[in-house]
């Protein structure tokens, strides 16, 4: 073998190990962080839910000290009602599922309500330069560190299903009232649902949860095969929001 | 070498006091921003990134086009760009310095910048950008600096700066290729959901900034006795002309992806710029389609890319196009529809704009400096 050759298997056999380095790195930050042991789903039954009551968005907001909209009697710059905030709201079937729908998808045409997925492999960590959201890795919620996020907002244009929030001006100004034992934000970070961690401490289900009358909602742990959200789940036809991006959505529609 | 800024004519410091003014009047606005929150500006929950971070993605390619002239001259030792390539080298450093500031002027807590440094997150692209970006800097400022000082004192430029040179050439590359990694690997938005985001930032920075480059050596030449000569110009325009092809080339592929394959969550983006939005940005688009078509006919006649004066027009004609498509058309373009198909509208508001103004000020202020010292450098050893 003569030596322009002997050096081409040998760059070629580097360049071969190089890539495969590089695509198992890039697969191993890919993936960082996604074994949970637990993993929380919440499981909405919208044979039950019609979108059409605001119970569970009431709830979350009053527990969570939620600036749904900014306060119309502040006088200061003027905030738009698109710049609130919401963690969870009701969308049209279309937004929620629109690669999911045709023209004769009929009665599912009715409102759902939507929130952070808690996904198994979430985009808007993914992207995080400060390490201020992540997955936790005892039960897969994706939370927020309010004091560490420096409002870059690069996980919101991360997140695919539109879950996240930005404080555009100070929350506490646009509160009626304030819920104490839940921290209220500040000016320029961002939040979103936090699957009620705080509330799962004390033993209790997430606020909308308990909230529903219609009891279109359940809760639980899936790698549990009795919990309320694997359940919900036997034996019926369930999806979930943009399957096809690989985020792995632990919200759950039962149609 | 810096005091050479301080003596210059009325007209220098007529236009060193607006810049002053324009970035006192923006300052003000952003100490209202930071008192209110980025509520003073036209963002919201949907399009979440606007003006600024658009100002940031095509400034990066205007600080990555340096390579540009540095590239021909070091590499193929095309002479003509001699006298150019400081004036690259310095356009790259204000560039570098507006895309921070853009970036500081966005953030919601600006107060916490620090934890980027203190909590390293290899797995965000904004990390390696910040890596790359101030990198790009050093390397520019030091690079600039060095040969001018060894110009002005007529002896070899030290031998450490070659290799500096080198590196700088793939870290061009590099800073407008990870910026596209900012957007183009994101899932679910399908306007920037593509591969050829970093090729197509890559053409049209190279259209775009060396388009600059000719108008700033204009400029100079009408305002000092420093002339990098109209070879230079002219090739310039050939380099201009060959990038801002191939950048409607990869324009118009996406254009046909999109079209052809017909699938409406690619299509939306694009009804929403050039048909659906507001009236502002329906102008600015259109106005980006007429000013490439009209900008590359002038440079693709020789005749009229030969002739300084319309050179100058179409150098004029395809930065703004530039601007348009990426200072604004694909940040806005990207963000609406929002993931649940819904249509927000976003206007930038007066305080923004301000704000805005105010960081190009201070980049121009930086550039008129460095261009004072670089040519008083110059014109001095011209006389001696
Ligand atoms: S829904 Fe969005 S915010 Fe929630 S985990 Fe998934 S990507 Fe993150
Ligand atoms: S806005 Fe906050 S949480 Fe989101 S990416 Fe930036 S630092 Fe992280």
């Amino acid at each position: 073998m003569d030596r322009g050759k002997r050096n081409f298997l040998k760059i070629a056999g580097l360049t071969g190990v190089g890539a495969y380095v590089g695509l198992k790195g890039v697969q191993a930050i890919g993936n960082k962080g996604t074994k949970a042991k637990k993993k929380l789903a919440l499981v909405i039954d919208t044979r039950k839910c019609k979108g059409d009551c605001p119970d569970c968005i009431t709830a979350c907001h009053r527990e969570h000290n939620v600036a749904e909209r900014h306060n119309p009697n502040f006088k200061g710059p003027g905030p738009k009602a698109a710049q609130g905030i919401k963690w969870i709201w009701v969308s049209t079937f279309a937004g929620a599922f629109h690669e999911q729908i045709h023209e004769r998808t009929g009665k599912r045409k009715e409102p759902v309500v939507v929130l952070c997925n808690h996904c198994d492999d979430p985009p808007c960590t993914r992207v995080c330069p400060t390490g201020a959201t992540w997955k936790r890795k005892e039960d897969g919620i994706v939370t927020i560190d309010m004091h560490r996020c420096i409002g870059c907002r690069f996980c919101m244009a991360a997140c695919p299903y539109g879950s996240r929030s930005f404080n555009f001006s100070d929350p506490r100004r646009s509160l009626k009232a304030v819920k104490p034992g839940f921290p209220t934000r500040t000016t320029g970070v961002v939040e979103k649902c936090n699957f009620c961690v705080e509330r799962l401490g004390e033993g209790l289900l997430p606020a909308c949860v308990t909230a529903c009358t219609k009891k279109a909602m359940h809760f639980g742990d899936l790698n549990d095969k009795n919990s309320p959200a694997s359940k919900a789940l036997m034996g019926v036809h369930s999806i979930t929001r943009k399957p096809i991006l690989g985020t792995g959505p632990e919200v759950y529609y039962v149609l | 070498m810096l005091e050479k800024a301080l003596s210059g004519s009325k007209t220098y410091w007529a236009w060193i006091f607006a810049l002053l003014v324009l970035i006192g009047i923006g300052a003000g606005f952003y100490l209202y921003q930071l008192n209110e929150g980025l509520v003073v500006t036209g963002l919201n929950r949907d399009v979440s990134w606007g003006l600024y971070i658009a100002q940031f993605t095509f400034l990066v390619g205007v600080a990555a086009s340096a390579v540009m002239v540095v590239l021909p001259y070091y590499l193929h030792d095309y002479k003509a760009f001699g006298k150019l390539t400081l004036l690259g080298e310095f356009l790259a450093i204000p560039a570098c310095i507006m895309c921070m500031l853009f970036i500081f002027v966005d953030m919601g807590r600006p107060d916490r910048i620090v934890y980027v440094f203190m909590h390293p997150s290899p797995n965000s692209v904004m990390f390696w950008d910040t890596l790359v970006l101030s990198g790009y800097l050093g390397l520019n400022a030091v690079i600039g600096w060095t040969m001018l000082n060894a110009e002005r004192k007529d002896t070899a430029p030290p031998r450490w700066v070659k290799p500096l040179i080198y590196l700088s050439i793939p870290w061009a590359v590099s800073i407008h290729t990870v910026t596209a990694f900012l957007y183009q690997g994101l899932p679910g938005r399908g306007f920037w959901m593509t591969a050829i985001m970093a090729p197509r930032f890559l053409a049209s920075a190279f259209a775009a900034g060396p388009s600059f480059l000719i108008l700033m050596v204009l400029l100079v030449r009408k305002f000092t006795k420093f002339d990098p000569g109209n070879a230079a110009l002219r090739k310039l325009g050939q380099i201009v002309t060959y990038a801002m092809f191939v950048s409607v080339f990869f324009f118009l592929m996406e254009v046909f992806t999109v079209y052809y394959s017909n699938i409406p969550e690619h299509k939306h983006h694009f009804w929403f710029l050039f048909v659906g939005g507001p009236l502002y940005l329906k102008g600015a688009m259109w106005l980006f389609v007429a000013l490439a078509v009209i900008g590359l006919a002038i440079m693709v006649n020789p005749a009229t890319r030969n002739n300084i004066t319309t050179l100058a027009v179409g150098a004029g004609c395809i930065f703004t196009a530039s601007w348009l498509e990426k200072g604004l058309g694909l940040v806005i373009g990207g963000f609406t529809p929002n993931p649940l198909g819904e249509y927000t509208t976003y206007t930038p508001t007066f305080p923004e704009i301000a704000i805005a103004v105010m960081v190009w000020c201070i980049g121009f202020l930086i550039l008129t400096v460095l261009y004072k010292v670089a040519t008083a450098v110059k014109e001095e050893k011209a006389l001696s």
